[in-house]
């Protein structure tokens, strides 16, 4: 009979013991709210709205989470949640199944999950140029497009390969055939150990990357001049990337979140504006929405990025139909479409509205240049 | 206890001594391959893993990174940072532990009272574990989102699926466990069956239980890293681990320095479940000897 109470106290202590430490872990689990949720007295009701972005917290992303952190979505009655992305997270799916409000999508992307079926609508185009180059070292002579001839060329491909393959096509280079297409990482190692002759990057990331790596021949960083890069919008084959998507069903017929939407891409724009012309407080709103993001790396991609945002002719987020129509054929003629969207694709309507609603604010940026950004090792 | 106490400082002598020697076979093949080149010595084979600093970095420069800050100019050091991430993921798989666990006895049950369940629900049960985690976790991340789950708790669900399996299997093959000479003992008492399932089946599966709460423990973090990979929740070290491999060729000391958090959580877990097997089972053992 004392075996036996003995061995109840014991199961007793176990379950004491898993009890604490569940109970410990739920302590502190609740999620913080990030919103401040009172807000001027001018709004009748705050709408809360959620945004998918395509990856982490960074200067790509810039604009929202600085609209966030000064109050541009406040002032439009938004309490925004910015949601961030993941290896299996595509934003447009997120926007299609009601898990998010708003996505930013690269338009080819969207363009193919909307030809699938999924009714999604650009309904602000942020980015007015293409960030992707293709980057290899100078002495390979790789120059342009034709130079690809005979190299092992690496790309990320799941939709980011288009400009490159009808830019080699363009230059009357066949991929798979006149060149070798490689599966890359989104990481530089194959083009710096040399596995790869050409190699994908971004100009506000991967580019950088190169550039925040020693040299093992001199021991000092990579510059500039070691590399020679391939800029699709020099090409001809850009495509329009980072825009605003809506939901179609809902921007129809809905007319509270079509207001909702016109409001939301204000502040949206009014966050771009505020990060083209405070980039060191920007990088800092970036830099706390991340504990591991690097400053010199972050304050270079703030700035390529702004390079793609600025100048804005007809103003951010109005589209430029000239390289929407581009962004078209190239999808079309490489079968990534079978055929040209129909109308409802874009719509410039929320664009315009949006910009109405900040007309104090300078939403075109033509008196804008960049600034020469120094990366230190590791982009820390 | 005296047992136990004696051997202590053994096993950890014993744990050390195994990565001492790991560290120093690490930085001897490094070595090896740079003395020679890349290649076996005195052959030109190459050797299977480059030598290069981007490829294995030196052990001193994983632990330097460990004490530098997270963030330039910031106060946090990395090994902070990364300790604040795993107790992040440890609550994510304690949770989904738990659930698991919970769901895997419950399921033990059912199928021990109903032999038609038990036949018609093991295919499925089995069939579970072979989707992929990688296809299931966007779902459960979308399903949570569009109802009314927090990412962190879908992650936690998912660290449950893979958490429950092995605690349903054992614990049913455990609640079967007493022979049969019990059961009648039990039925001659006119025990009813709740009676039976407390005092002598329950008992029964703890041996059964404890080596499948230690698969689920460690299954749990796996699970919650790949849930936190496949839907971006930050906090938790799978966020740590997918933000440095992104950019493993300017810090690849980072991403190997955040693997090994990740093999210190997992070897936490395991040794919470080991503790709590000790105290459980103590009695077992005086049991039997006695």
């Amino acid at each position: 009979m004392t075996e036996h109470t003995s061995n109840r106290r014991r199961l007793r202590l176990v379950a004491i013991l898993f009890a604490t430490a569940f109970a410990a872990a739920a302590c502190g689990s609740d999620d913080s709210s990030a919103s401040d949720s009172a807000s001027g007295g001018e709004c009748d009701t705050i709408d809360e709205v959620s945004l998918q972005l395509q990856w982490f917290a960074q200067a790509q992303f810039a604009g929202y989470y600085a609209a966030v952190d000064q109050g541009f979505y406040e002032e439009q009655c938004l309490n925004v949640t910015i949601l961030e992305g993941g290896v299996d997270i595509v934003p447009q799916q997120q926007l299609g199944s009601g898990a998010a409000d708003y996505a930013i999508s690269w338009v080819p992307k969207a363009l193919v999950s909307r030809e699938e079926g999924i009714d999604i609508v650009n309904v602000g185009q942020i980015f007015q140029r293409s960030g992707t180059l293709q980057v290899s070292f100078a002495d390979a002579g790789i120059s342009g497009p034709a130079d690809l001839a005979g190299r092992k060329v690496g790309s990320w491909g799941f939709g980011n390969e288009f400009e490159l393959l009808a830019g080699s096509r363009a230059a009357g280079v066949e991929p798979g055939t006149d060149y070798e297409i490689v599966q890359q990482n989104f990481d530089m190692l194959a083009l710096i150990n040399g596995e790869i002759d050409a190699a994908q990057a971004m100009t506000y990331n991967e580019y950088a990357q190169v550039l925040e790596t020693v040299n093992p021949a001199t021991g000092e960083l990579f510059t500039e001049s070691d590399l020679s890069v391939i800029d699709w919008n020099e090409v001809g084959t850009a495509m329009l990337q980072d825009a605003i998507w809506a939901d179609g069903a809902k921007i129809a017929s809905d007319a509270a979140y079509q207001d909702q939407t016109t409001r939301f891409v204000a502040g949206s724009v009014k966050g771009w504006a505020w990060c083209r012309d405070n980039a060191d407080a920007c990088v800092d709103v970036v830099l706390a929405s991340g504990t591991t993001l690097g400053k010199s790396h972050q304050t270079w991609q703030l700035n390529e990025i702004n390079k793609l945002i600025w100048p804005s002719p007809g103003g951010a987020g109005v589209m430029d139909t000239a390289l929407w129509d581009q962004t078209i054929e190239v999808a079309t003629s490489e079968a990534v479409l079978t055929g040209a969207p129909d109308d409802g694709a874009y719509t410039p309507d929320y664009a315009t509205a949006a910009l109405a609603l900040i007309s104090d604010v300078d939403a075109r940026g033509s008196d804008w240049s960049p600034v020469e950004v120094t990366l230190l090792e590791g982009g820390s | 206890m005296t047992e136990v106490g004696r051997r202590a400082p053994f096993q950890i002598l014993a744990v050390v001594a195994v990565l001492v020697a790991f560290a120093t076979l690490w930085e001897g093949y490094k070595a090896m391959g740079d003395a020679t080149g890349g290649t076996w010595p005195g052959t030109d084979r190459e050797l299977p893993v480059a030598t290069d600093d981007l490829t294995l970095p030196h052990v001193h420069e994983i632990l330097g990174t460990m004490v530098d800050p997270v963030q330039r100019g910031g106060d946090e050091t990395l090994a902070v940072f990364l300790v604040k991430s795993a107790w992040f993921t440890f609550k994510e798989a304690a949770w989904g532990f738990a659930i698991g666990s919970v769901f895997g006895l419950g399921l033990a049950i059912v199928m021990l009272r109903s032999s038609f369940l038990d036949r018609g629900l093991l295919p499925w049960i089995n069939i579970s574990q072979t989707i992929p985690l990688i296809a299931l976790a966007p779902i459960v991340v979308t399903w949570g989102r569009t109802t009314f789950l927090s990412d962190v708790q879908a992650v936690s669900l998912i660290a449950a699926y893979l958490t429950f399996f092995p605690v349903a299997v054992n614990g049913l093959a455990g609640l079967k466990s007493p022979p049969d000479e019990s059961l009648e003992l039990m039925d001659s008492y006119a025990a009813p069956w709740s009676a039976t399932l407390w005092k002598l089946r329950f008992p029964a599966a703890r041996p059964y239980l404890f080596p499948a709460f230690k698969l689920a423990a460690t299954l749990s973090v796996v699970g919650a890293i790949v849930g936190e990979i496949s839907s971006g929740v930050r906090g938790g070290l799978g966020r740590v681990i997918l933000d440095f491999a992104g950019r493993y060729s300017t810090g690849p000391e980072r991403l190997y320095a955040a693997v090994i958090a990740s093999a210190l959580l997992g070897l936490f877990v395991f040794g919470l479940t080991v503790i709590a097997e000790r105290i459980a089972l103590r009695g077992q053992l005086l049991e039997d000897v006695g």
